[in-house]
């Protein structure tokens, strides 16, 4: 956010004739609705939350003060290291795909053209779409042991199907939810990505003899890696603060979906469930900590190639 | 993952996660304002003039409920909004209590929760407002229920008693007769599966109040708890009738004797419509809601009846309670005096009770309704025809002696239901789940500041 900010350059003293602050005034005015909405919606809650963290309060105990205990207490939580561990994994596998998917369908889509070309894109794109609650709340029925037709089509051919919400399942039953909802998106961006760079790129490279798949893999892929880099940064994010497919899965998940099955779902419950907003603040700063971190050792890992990030 | 499409910088993630719990749940607090008039009621007020009171509440019928109210009173009125069933309507009352506004005047609750929200000092003592008028309406139990020593801190509308409900067509097929004990019980779910039929119940992990009432039926005491005494609290949870109820029903889940699904979700229910389970231990209200979701209806009519719950030992029968619900007063309330009224009288007159026992949504605790002709000998509908009340849930309802719940019952039972799914996942048994579920609960309750004895 310090783009934002007008400070003068260091070591040029700027003359502050009247149009000069005139000028100064009207760009604070500019940004001013933006201002408003940014400290009262996002840093006046996140300052309130980052005070409530450092207090504690016991059911049976009033209000004291507890400095760091919450957080000290959150890391030694093996509710919120399982959930962390959980969203952890599941970036592993989870984004991965969804880049692999994305990529593909973003390669094979810049290859034709036509009115199907447009279709695909259009029904490819389509799960982002819906919300993420209605597309959960779909899924929940087609794997539905009862009247989902997974189970249906496995019935004709007179075998038991998976049910994916079980506790070993929900794994994979969730990463298909979430790379269903979210490949799309990844596509477009991927898509928008290649459909900037110059055919002259092209044209060289076939007067060179190489074939479309060397164009596809040597040409293409490394030129929209900056993309790339940022979809990855987006993905791992989001799959961190991992909330709504397991929330509305849960009440039809046969428990597989705990209460701690994931830091913000754990903060969530601790908060409006238990009473402890303390503590459910503190788990949201650390959990804001650890995305913080696998963010920055992300972007150290990459700053060759993401060239928006440096 | 809704987040991620909005966030232009790195910085912003770490702002959305740790807002998350700082500006959530504030949607409803425009409905609660104590001081203004609330205006958004989901009713037609009768009487513009007088004061109104907000209430929450999610009985089915409660349309009809507040329109009697409304229409028999002149001094007060009733300003409805359903605020969610249960655990949703908690979570935002809980949101409101730290926020300090935006609760409603009068709240229905159901007695497990009410210790909860009393330790918080989120709810006023009734006594003060004359309730102890109304306490010759009431079963001892039920009253108890909704009592911490002379406090009283709700008024009581209905109960759960529970009993055993089953397919007739099931036992007919398969030869059962309803077992007099669990061990009957056991004994029938066998026979019925080596004749190549249905599971005969369900052990829920979604339902652990009815888990532990059929713990409490069996002797454990799994808190003892005195509001007067607020720091200290008895845990017994590793006790032998806690393991040995657990173990029977996970024994009967290993099996295959009884399934393993979560209730009240659309396969549940439409296994009760399939005949996939032949008995439901559930309570009173039942089957109104089974009704509603659509049990028992068409071809399905009829095939219903009930027996008195299952006991450990016939010579020492033991009733208990599931569910069952109060209205309380919140000490947001701007008017104590008129919500109280509101509380006290709210579904209490002899039009809703009514409505609320013949469609079976309510199994009210009035003794005005317990002791009439009428719903003593109603021949229930759902029940073929069968006098249910009188044959089977007054008789437990009389029988109840009420229970003790923890402040921490939402904890509780969290954690209770981890332990089932480990239980039907195979992954523990009924003795280690019991003295794990103790042992988290007892640092529980360590940590919230009890004196845990």
């Amino acid at each position: 956010m310090t783009q934002l900010q007008t400070a003068p350059r260091a070591g040029v003293r700027e003359q502050t004739t009247p149009r000069k602050k005139r000028k100064r005034i009207a760009g604070w005015l500019f940004i001013l609705p933006f201002l408003v909405v940014f400290l009262a919606f996002l840093v006046a809650p996140l300052l309130y939350a980052g005070y409530l963290s450092l207090w504690t309060k016991g059911l049976a105990t009033g209000t004291t003060f507890a400095g760091f205990d919450n957080y000290t207490r959150a890391f030694e939580d093996p509710s919120f290291r399982k959930g962390l561990w959980f969203v952890l994994r599941f970036s592993l596998v989870v984004i991965p795909l969804q880049i692999v998917v994305a990529l593909v369908a973003a390669l094979v889509l810049d290859e034709v053209t036509g009115r199907l070309a447009r279709f695909s894109r259009l029904v490819i794109f389509l799960p982002y779409a819906i919300p993420a609650v209605l597309g959960a709340l779909m899924w929940g029925f087609l794997y539905s042991p009862s009247f989902g037709p997974i189970e249906q089509i496995a019935t004709a051919f007179d075998v038991r199907a998976p049910f994916l919400l079980s506790q070993g399942n929900i794994f994979y039953g969730l990463l298909n939810v979430v790379t269903w909802q979210w490949s799309g998106y990844y596509m477009i961006i991927i898509y928008a990505a290649l459909r900037s760079i110059d055919s002259s790129v092209y044209e060289a490279a076939r007067i060179d003899g190489a074939s479309a798949r060397q164009i596809a893999l040597r040409i293409k892929v490394p030129m929209v890696s900056s993309a790339l880099v940022l979809i990855l940064i987006f993905s791992l994010i989001g799959t961190l603060q991992f909330f709504t497919e397991p929330q509305i899965l849960a009440p039809i998940a046969n428990g597989s979906v705990t209460p701690d099955f994931t830091p913000n779902i754990y903060a969530f419950n601790l908060a409006f469930r238990y009473a402890q907003f303390n503590y459910a603040s503190a788990i949201s700063f650390s959990l804001g900590f650890v995305v913080f971190l696998a963010v920055g050792i992300f972007m150290f890992a990459t700053r060759k190639k993401g060239s928006i990030f440096t | 993952m809704r987040y991620t499409k909005r966030i232009a910088a790195t910085a912003l993630c770490f702002a959305l996660t740790a807002s998350a719990a700082a500006c959530g749940g504030g949607d409803d607090s425009g409905s609660g304002g104590t001081a203004a008039k609330p205006t958004n009621c989901t009713n037609k007020i009768v009487n513009e003039a007088a004061p109104r009171v907000l209430v929450w509440a999610w009985y089915p019928n409660m349309a009809k409920v507040v329109d009697n109210f409304n229409n028999q009173h002149t001094d007060v009125q009733v300003c409805w909004t359903n605020a969610g069933q249960g655990q949703p309507e908690y979570e935002k009352f809980q949101t409101a209590i730290a926020a300090k506004k935006g609760a409603p005047d009068v709240i229905m609750l159901e007695a497990d929760q009410l210790v909860g929200f009393e330790i918080q000092d989120a709810l006023v003592d009734l006594v003060p407002y004359g309730a102890n008028d109304v306490k010759k309406n009431f079963s001892e139990g039920a009253w108890k229920d909704v009592s911490q020593g002379d406090k009283v801190f709700a008024a009581p509308v209905d109960g759960g008693p529970m009993a055993l409900i089953y397919r007739t067509d099931i036992f007919a097929k398969y030869g059962v007769k309803p077992p007099k004990t669990w061990q009957e019980y056991a004994e029938s779910a066998a026979k019925v599966k080596a004749a190549g039929g249905p599971v005969f119940g369900d052990f829920g992990s979604n339902v652990p109040a009815v888990t532990t009432a059929l713990m409490i039926q069996k002797g454990a005491q799994p808190f003892v708890y005195d509001l007067a005494d607020k720091q200290n609290i008895t845990i017994k949870l590793d006790d032998q009738a806690t393991k040995d109820v657990l173990s029977f029903w996970g024994d009967l889940a290993k099996k295959g004797l009884v399934g393993k699904e979560d209730q009240f979700t659309t396969d549940y229910i439409s296994g009760m419509v399939g005949g996939k389970y032949a008995t439901y231990v559930s309570a009173a209200w039942a089957p109104g809601y089974l009704t509603g979701a659509g049990v028992g209806n068409g071809k399905e009519k009829g095939k219903f009846a009930v027996a008195p719950l299952p006991q450990w030992d016939p010579a020492n029968p033991v009733s208990v309670n599931w569910g069952g619900s109060a209205f309380a007063v919140t000490s947001q309330a701007a008017d104590k005096a008129n919500a109280a009224k509101v509380a006290l009288g709210l579904y209490a007159d002899e039009a809703s009770l009514t409505d609320g026992w013949k469609t079976q949504t309510i199994f009210p605790l009035n003794q005005s309704v317990l002791k009439s002709g009428e719903f003593v000998n109603a021949k229930v509908d759902f029940f073929n025809g069968q006098t249910a009340n009188k044959d089977i849930y007054v008789p437990a309802e009389n029988a109840y002696k009420g229970a003790t719940y923890s402040p921490f019952t939402v904890y509780y039972y969290a954690q209770l239901q981890a332990q089932i799914v480990k239980i039907n996942e195979g992954k523990t048994t009924g003795e280690q789940a019991a003295t794990d579920l103790h042992n988290t609960i007892v640092a529980y309750a360590k940590s919230q500041g009890f004196t845990v004895k």
